[in-house]
């Protein structure tokens, strides 16, 4: 299996406080990989160092084979090759659902205007948010934007998609249609890394669950393990709670 | 106060009158306009992340000095002074013989672009973080996402209070008299010095300037509810439910604007 993003000794830390500990870890092509954990443990900001949103402290980031934090290598063209779907959406407010789309292909990629548009097109069709191409991000609901912001992610087909916390802002109701696009997304072979709290998704779509507990990897392995058969203490305790 | 005085004046006077109000318009549309735009440069360049190392970051810093002292210089003199000083100034100590409107539009110019730098840079900061953070997240550098993201919601966001400012400046350049530059209040001192008709005169030139503030505010109310746009977003609106994709693009190539 072709290593996609290899993390090695990463670690993260703001002002003295640790967040990330010597985190190793690494997502191969076409595979599903679901972070979970208590709020605080560190999820979304590994998550966030991935795509460099938090300049790590320490370790390094392979991707393809080149280490990129190294500082000659360009951080824009690395963040192309990643969507990022985040907990609060995110869309730009100044711009309307199909054209949240197209910006950064015509901008960043230099797609032409039509090519941008048949790609933003197709995209809101796979999210089924084709009918709102001329709504402001005001005008739609939580749900409504998630799948926009996904969307938009997917536009830029990456390599690999980051989904942060992606339903914790949405109401129950909601919460459903933006984790069956993503589960349309995961069966369709895209690599996904998905921090979540959405337990029964985790178990259902991922082909490996991390499970994160204060800055360290406590346990990862298939789902079957960390639900049915947790070998860790905390893994166990933190299941118990949820 | 008699109305026949005020009458007579206008009927007398009115060219003068008119001559003044455009003057006074001419050189807070420009000041403004051109103000907003030092201030946005300005604005952009002051809120922007300090670069990591290097000659950049001294010349960063520099920058930053030189417009921090600008701002603070403009927007801690009074502009009656200012005036005093470049134009009277320019003249005896470099010998530039500046022309007075000229003089007048650098004057509130640089005076409105101290003001708006910071209302610029109160913008850039209050836009929502996670606009930034997407932004990077697609692969845009922070001038790609000034250009496309921050700063079309950073001119939404500050249009009161540029608003304010056009109102400020057509009240302000009454103090460009003292450079004799022929705007409202100086006409109206030269109408009021001829007639010794000092109430009636200025009544005249009050009512001109509120009209003058009144139409501008409700003129940038109406542009803010226009980008504003509806609340609401009606599906069945825009005709497009069972169109396919390329139908789309084709129907949307013309309507679709950024």
């Amino acid at each position: 299996m072709e290593k996609l993003i290899d993390i090695q000794h990463l670690s993260k830390s703001f002002g003295t406080h640790e967040v990330l500990k010597d985190i190793n870890f690494s997502v191969d092509k076409g595979e599903v990989v679901c972070i979970i954990g208590s709020s605080g443990s560190g999820k979304s900001t590994l998550l966030r160092c991935i795509n460099l949103l938090e300049k790590p402290s320490g370790g390094q980031i392979i991707y393809k084979g080149e280490n990129i934090l190294d500082n000659r290598h360009d951080i824009c063209t690395y963040r192309t090759k990643l969507g990022m779907v985040f907990q609060q959406f995110n869309l730009f407010n100044n711009h309307n659902a199909l054209s949240n789309c197209m910006v950064g292909q015509m901008k960043v990629l230099k797609r032409s205007r039509e090519e941008a548009q048949r790609v933003a097109m197709k995209y809101l069709q796979v999210v089924g948010m084709e009918q709102y191409i001329n709504a402001k991000p005001k005008q739609l609901s939580g749900g409504q934007k998630q799948r926009v912001a996904i969307a938009r992610a997917l536009s830029m087909e990456p390599d690999v998609m980051l989904f942060d916390e992606p339903t914790s802002a949405l109401d129950p109701e909601m919460v459903g249609e933006v984790l069956k696009v993503m589960k349309k997304l995961a069966k369709s072979g895209l690599t996904m890394l998905v921090v979540t709290h959405e337990m029964g998704f985790a178990k259902e779509v991922s082909d490996r669950v991390v499970f994160m507990d204060k800055g360290v990897i406590a346990e990862e392995g298939p789902p079957e393990q960390i639900f049915n058969n947790p070998q860790q203490e905390r893994t166990r305790e933190f299941l118990n709670r949820t | 106060m008699s109305y026949d005085w005020i009458i007579k004046i206008v009927s007398d006077n009115w060219p003068m009158f008119i001559r003044g109000a455009v003057m006074t318009l001419y050189i807070s549309i420009i000041g403004t306009i051109v103000g907003s735009i030092i201030g946005l440069l300005v604005g952009v360049v002051r809120s922007a992340p300090v670069p990591e190392h290097g000659v950049k970051r001294v010349l960063f810093k520099v920058v930053n000095a030189i417009f921090a002292m600008y701002i603070e210089f403009f927007r801690g003199t009074p502009m009656i002074v200012q005036a005093m000083v470049i134009y009277y100034g320019s003249a005896l100590a470099f010998g530039i013989d500046m022309n007075r409107t000229f003089a007048a539009l650098f004057i509130v110019s640089i005076n409105t672009g101290a003001y708006m730098a910071e209302i610029v840079r109160g913008g850039i900061i209050s836009v929502d973080k996670g606009q930034f953070e997407a932004a990077y997240a697609t692969g845009m550098n922070h001038m790609q996402t000034m250009a496309n993201v921050v700063l079309p919601q950073v001119i939404r966001n500050i249009l009161p209070a540029t608003g304010n400012e056009f109102v400020i400046n057509i009240k302000d350049t009454s103090v460009l008299n003292v450079i004799s530059v022929s705007e409202l209040y100086f006409q109206t001192k030269s109408i009021a010095g001829n007639n010794f008709r000092y109430f009636e005169s200025f009544f005249v030139a009050c009512i001109l300037y509120f009209i003058m503030t009144f139409t501008v505010t409700r003129i940038l109310r109406f542009i803010e509810r226009k980008i504003d746009g509806p609340e609401n977003y009606i599906i069945y609106a825009n005709q497009m439910q069972v169109a396919t994709p390329e139908d789309m693009v084709a129907r949307t190539k013309s309507a679709n604007q950024y």
